[in-house]
């Protein structure tokens, strides 16, 4: 039996034979690949190969591998989930993902927008449609994530306005928060206004003592983050008189209800565009939008690329490109605003196509399905023995706090109880909001039926 | 030219070599959305809440304070769903992905294949429709990936801990930069205020590190192309916060005294972190660690194969040595005797960088990768991918009018910043319009960041995923494009020909009247042009 290992020939390297490896050292006149490394000093050049796992050199193997590993996953398809908190389940439709898996646009990335014509007039498109939901002319390529996209926006304001003071709603996800505070360290003074414990809302007794002529920005979520609706134009009269930005994140799946924040005084609107189109993955499907009036002092302030539309020399003919390209860092590196690099591009054209397929009426009847379904909850669960709902007259777009106090257990034995009935419960909040005791954050959107909310009461009848 | 003959073949070859492709890009002189509406028409039913919940909201619209009602639907357009695949798969089509061609014209993407079968695997349900905030227990699989991958990460940069919170190759740097500030605040070390870089690094690295209030200190190359050691020497002092460096830079040209920064920064107790955005052709060849670098970062969706996505989603790694493992953002994944958990308990770290963990599906991806390949495919990957390149120069430096300045006679790593300076000067000829040409074959092609420290420049990076016929392919189209630069260079001017569109008028995109960068922007600036 011959003991002679033959060389791996793999098929994503096609110069890996050994024939095609010699042609080329050969036609560069090298005995080896080691006279390319000449310049590596000899200590840091490492001996041998990496400590790495076995490979499982054949795509079947690897295959049979890796769904190994993930069918130690228990999916929001294998549970009734009720969790929200940022991250979202609704329907994803089947073109977004027809079209987000499309070679021609997963594989591209920087081409020019000729030859990338198609992923710049879909990223013009998806501003387009964000623009008419959001009433706003401009928004740019997306960004990140919906965080990424609050700080930025509180550093625009900061710039806008010249000022550093920034006033910054209690009512957010607490790791939004830390987020905005080591990204705005620098330039912004950070003070939080706190949650007016009754309503779940911003306190606005607090932001009047906190505004002053020295304020760049009231920034808070709409819905906030234990889902209640904020009175979205009396906190934005409130900045406006105060000479402050009104900075605004919204969910943006919730405007074909709700009113858009420009319609009630916002100068900048922020989200996460995850609720559009994309799978939750594990919170891999988030990317941020910024959008704003088209005032030139404001569209300056953009770090992120904004794409234009233009004629070309034909005529009839959309051409599209960077507007303003010399605010980045791209073109003047420390100089330019914030920094811009590679982001969520896919989601963004994604959103576009979830957008163009849901139309006007698609996103008026998700949200109301959304209102009703978080009523019909509402009334089922405070129904539910020693279990309240804290803030029940308030209006909840797609999640509310659900309060188990009375119940004399936690919320974690709760949620375990539960996950052993097949539902992952609502997100345990008592470890981040203290104050509101043995609390959860339940979501209900367009993928729940009356039978899953009878389910998860009658599970919590069972388990209380 | 007689066809009467029915060898096909022989038409398609000119001595012996295959004649330039007949390329035409799709040009479906496609609407944008908006004008494809058509009253009425739906692309998706929504699913309907029952009776009972019906009646038991009532009017939902009577919960909403009058002012947060939405008073007109939003004017997004109405279109049947197979017309809305249709526009999308068109603009597709109009659109240059790396599958489809010899992407080596995008040098310092690092655009090599995306394997499919990574792909596949991540959208399986077991990955696409995991949330974020389940249970541990739930998601032991996905955790169990990212805690292999990152002692894959460990294993391959030296480095003690990683973090794939970051979600790009720029929000790696700016977790990097957040952590030489938090370092140096823990530490009461006020007076470090400045950040060296270097002109041939990313601009992230500058533009990061300028978030933090960093004076930041640019160091341009010496007249052999490496980052000039007498400007570090001169540059550092106890104001000296960190050193943010690429090597090899965007020229391709490793630079051997890359300890020798370190050391001289390290000195006077500045922290150095490795801008690994270059790291194709070093994977298994030299580490961060060794050189001594306290932190580092990789672009998953550069060096370790995940899909672009047309710019993101994507992953940054950040890796750091243990002194620096208080200050990473969280949570951290770990493992206690075999059971995966998220680490949140870092009082001391920079927060979040970014929501919840990062791509994690991008993570898998990655991880998947290197599981095919293992360390004797990484090292395949960058000694093929180092081949691949210096074949390339040898044959790009063939073409009259092209150079590879500096290091003069040098190897080159994984890519090179090639000058037309000459090709320039005899032509008139820009090689921002040879890129154009360039795309009337199908073709990608790439000059360099701004600014421009060499003339006429262009960067080329073939990957490992290149064969010998795609590197000649793509030469032997630049040679004739250049040829044409020399003998009809009114074709180059006017390129490009065959895209889906023809040239732009730029005029419009600085211009604060005529800017548009929303379709109802447009409709109000350009009645004149629009139908709305």
């Amino acid at each position: 039996m011959s003991t002679t290992q033959k060389k791996t020939v793999y098929p994503y390297i096609p110069n890996s034979t050994p024939q095609a490896r010699q042609f080329m050292l050969d036609a560069v006149n090298a005995k080896s690949v080691d006279e390319f490394y000449a310049d590596i000093p000899k200590h840091l050049k490492l001996d041998g190969l990496l400590d790495l796992p076995a490979p499982k050199l054949s795509e079947f193997g690897l295959k049979r591998h890796v769904q190994k590993l993930l069918n130690k996953n228990t999916s929001t398809e294998d549970n009734l989930s009720f969790l929200g908190g940022g991250c979202y389940q609704h329907h994803v439709p089947s073109v977004c993902d027809e079209v987000n898996q499309r070679s021609e646009f997963v594989t591209a990335y920087a081409g020019e927008p000729y030859d990338d014509h198609g992923r710049f007039q879909a990223l013009f498109e998806y501003t387009s449609l964000m623009g008419e939901l959001l009433e706003m002319d401009v928004v740019n390529v997306p960004v990140y994530d919906g965080f990424q996209a609050a700080a930025t926006s509180i550093r625009m304001a900061c710039r806008y306005t010249g000022k550093r003071k920034a006033l910054i709603s209690g009512a957010i996800n607490p790791d939004k928060l830390k987020m905005i505070t080591t990204y705005c360290q620098a330039d912004v003074d950070i003070h939080v206004i706190p949650v007016d414990q009754k309503t779940g809302g911003l306190c606005r007794a607090s932001l009047k003592d906190l505004l002053d002529d020295q304020t760049a920005v009231v920034y808070f979520d709409n819905p906030n983050y234990l889902g209640v609706i904020e009175d979205g134009e009396a906190i934005c009269s409130l900045a406006n008189e105060a000479g402050a930005v009104p900075a605004v994140a919204v969910d943006p799946i919730s405007l074909g209800v709700l009113a858009p924040p420009a319609n009630y005084g916002a100068k900048l609107v922020t989200g996460d565009i995850q609720p559009l189109g994309m799978h939750m993955q594990f919170g891999g499907g988030h990317a941020g939008f910024i959008a704003s009036h088209d005032e030139p002092d404001m569209v300056m302030q953009y770090p992120s690329r904004l794409f234009g539309i233009a004629p070309t020399e034909v005529p009839g003919e959309y051409g599209f490109g960077d507007v303003a390209f010399e605010r980045t860092s791209f073109e003047k590196r420390e100089n330019g605003q914030e920094y811009v690099g590679t982001a969520a591009v896919l989601w963004g054209i994604t959103a576009g196509v979830y957008l163009a397929t849901m139309g006007p009426q698609g996103m008026q009847e998700i949200g109301e399905g959304i209102l009703q379904r978080n009523c019909y909850a509402k009334q089922q669960l405070s129904k539910l023995p020693g279990v309240n709902v804290p803030h029940f007259d308030q209006p909840h777009f797609k999640e509310f706090v659900v309060n188990f106090d009375d119940t004399g257990k936690t919320v974690a034995e709760i949620n375990l109880a539960l996950q052993e009935k097949g539902i992952f419960a609502g997100h345990d909040l008592s470890a981040d909001w203290p104050e509101l005791g043995q609390s959860a954050l339940y979501c209900f959107t367009e993928v729940h039926t009356q039978n899953d909310i009878d389910t998860l009461c009658q599970a919590l009848t069972e388990v209380l | 030219m007689n066809y009467s003959d029915t060898d096909i073949r022989k038409h398609r070859h000119t001595d012996g070599k295959p004649n330039l492709r007949r390329f035409h890009q799709a040009r479906w002189d496609e609407p944008v959305v908006m004008e494809l509406s058509a009253e009425g028409e739906r692309g998706i039913l929504i699913p309907e809440a029952e009776q009972a919940v019906r009646d038991a909201a009532a009017n939902v619209y009577d919960t909403l304070p009058s002012s947060m009602r939405r008073k007109n639907a939003p004017a997004l357009p109405e279109i049947a769903q197979n017309r809305v695949l249709r526009h999308y798969l068109r603009l597709s089509q109009e659109n240059l992905g790396a599958d489809l061609q010899v992407d080596i014209g995008q040098g310092t993407c690092t655009m090599k294949y995306n394997p499919k079968i990574n792909d596949q695997l991540a959208y399986s349900p077991k990955m696409a429709e995991l949330h974020p905030l389940q249970d541990e227990s739930t998601v032991q699989g996905i955790l169990e990936v990212m805690h292999e991958f990152e002692k894959i990460i460990k294993a391959i940069s030296g480095m003690d801990k990683a973090s794939f919170q970051p979600r790009g190759g720029s929000a790696a740097i700016y977790a990097n930069a957040a952590v030489i500030k938090k370092y140096h605040d823990a530490q009461g070390n006020t007076h470090k205020d400045e950040i060296i870089t270097t002109m041939l690094s990313h601009p992230s690295d500058a533009a990061c590190a300028k978030l933090f209030g960093f004076k930041i200190i640019t160091l341009y190359p010496d007249d052999d192309g490496y980052p000039d050691i007498e400007a570090l020497k001169a540059a550092v002092s106890e104001r000296t916060a960190g050193l943010m460096i690429t090597n090899p830079e965007d020229t391709g040209i490793f630079n051997p005294r890359i300890q020798e920064f370190v050391d001289i920064v390290h000195e006077v107790g500045g922290l150095c972190a490795y801008d690994q955005a270059n790291a194709n052709g070093l994977l298994g060849i030299t580490r961060a660690r060794d050189a001594g670098f306290d932190l580092c970062q990789f672009n998953l969706h550069k060096t370790f194969s995940t899909p672009h996505n047309s710019g993101g989603p994507a992953v940054g790694v950040q890796a750091v040595t243990k002194e620096l493992v208080p200050y990473l953002p969280g949570p951290l994944v770990e493992n206690d005797n075999g059971r995966y958990y998220l680490n949140d308990d870092l009082p001391h770290g920079i927060g979040k960088v970014a929501a919840f963990y990062g791509a994690a599906s991008v993570v898998l991806r990655a991880y998947a990768w290197v599981m095919n390949l293992g360390a004797e495919g990484l090292k395949e990957v960058a000694e093929i991918a180092v081949l691949n390149n210096n074949y390339l120069m040898g044959e790009v430096l063939k073409i009259k009018g092209s150079s590879a300045p500096w290091a003069k006679g040098k190897r080159r790593i994984e890519q090179v910043r090639y000058s037309w300076e000459e090709l320039h000067r005899d032509t008139g000829i820009h090689s921002e319009q040879l890129g154009l040409r360039m795309a009337d074959y199908g073709l990608h092609y790439w000059t360099s960041h701004h600014p421009y420290l060499l003339p006429e420049p262009a960067t080329f990076e073939p990957t490992e995923s290149y064969s010998i016929t795609d590197m000649d392919e793509y030469v032997r189209t630049l040679k004739a494009v250049t040829e044409e630069a020399y003998s009809n260079p009114a074709i180059v001017r006017s390129a490009p020909h065959n895209c889906p569109i023809h040239k732009i008028r730029h005029d419009n995109f600085d211009d604060p009247e005529r800017w548009a960068v929303t379709w109802r922007a447009y409709c109000r600036k350009h009645a004149d042009s629009s139908n709305g």
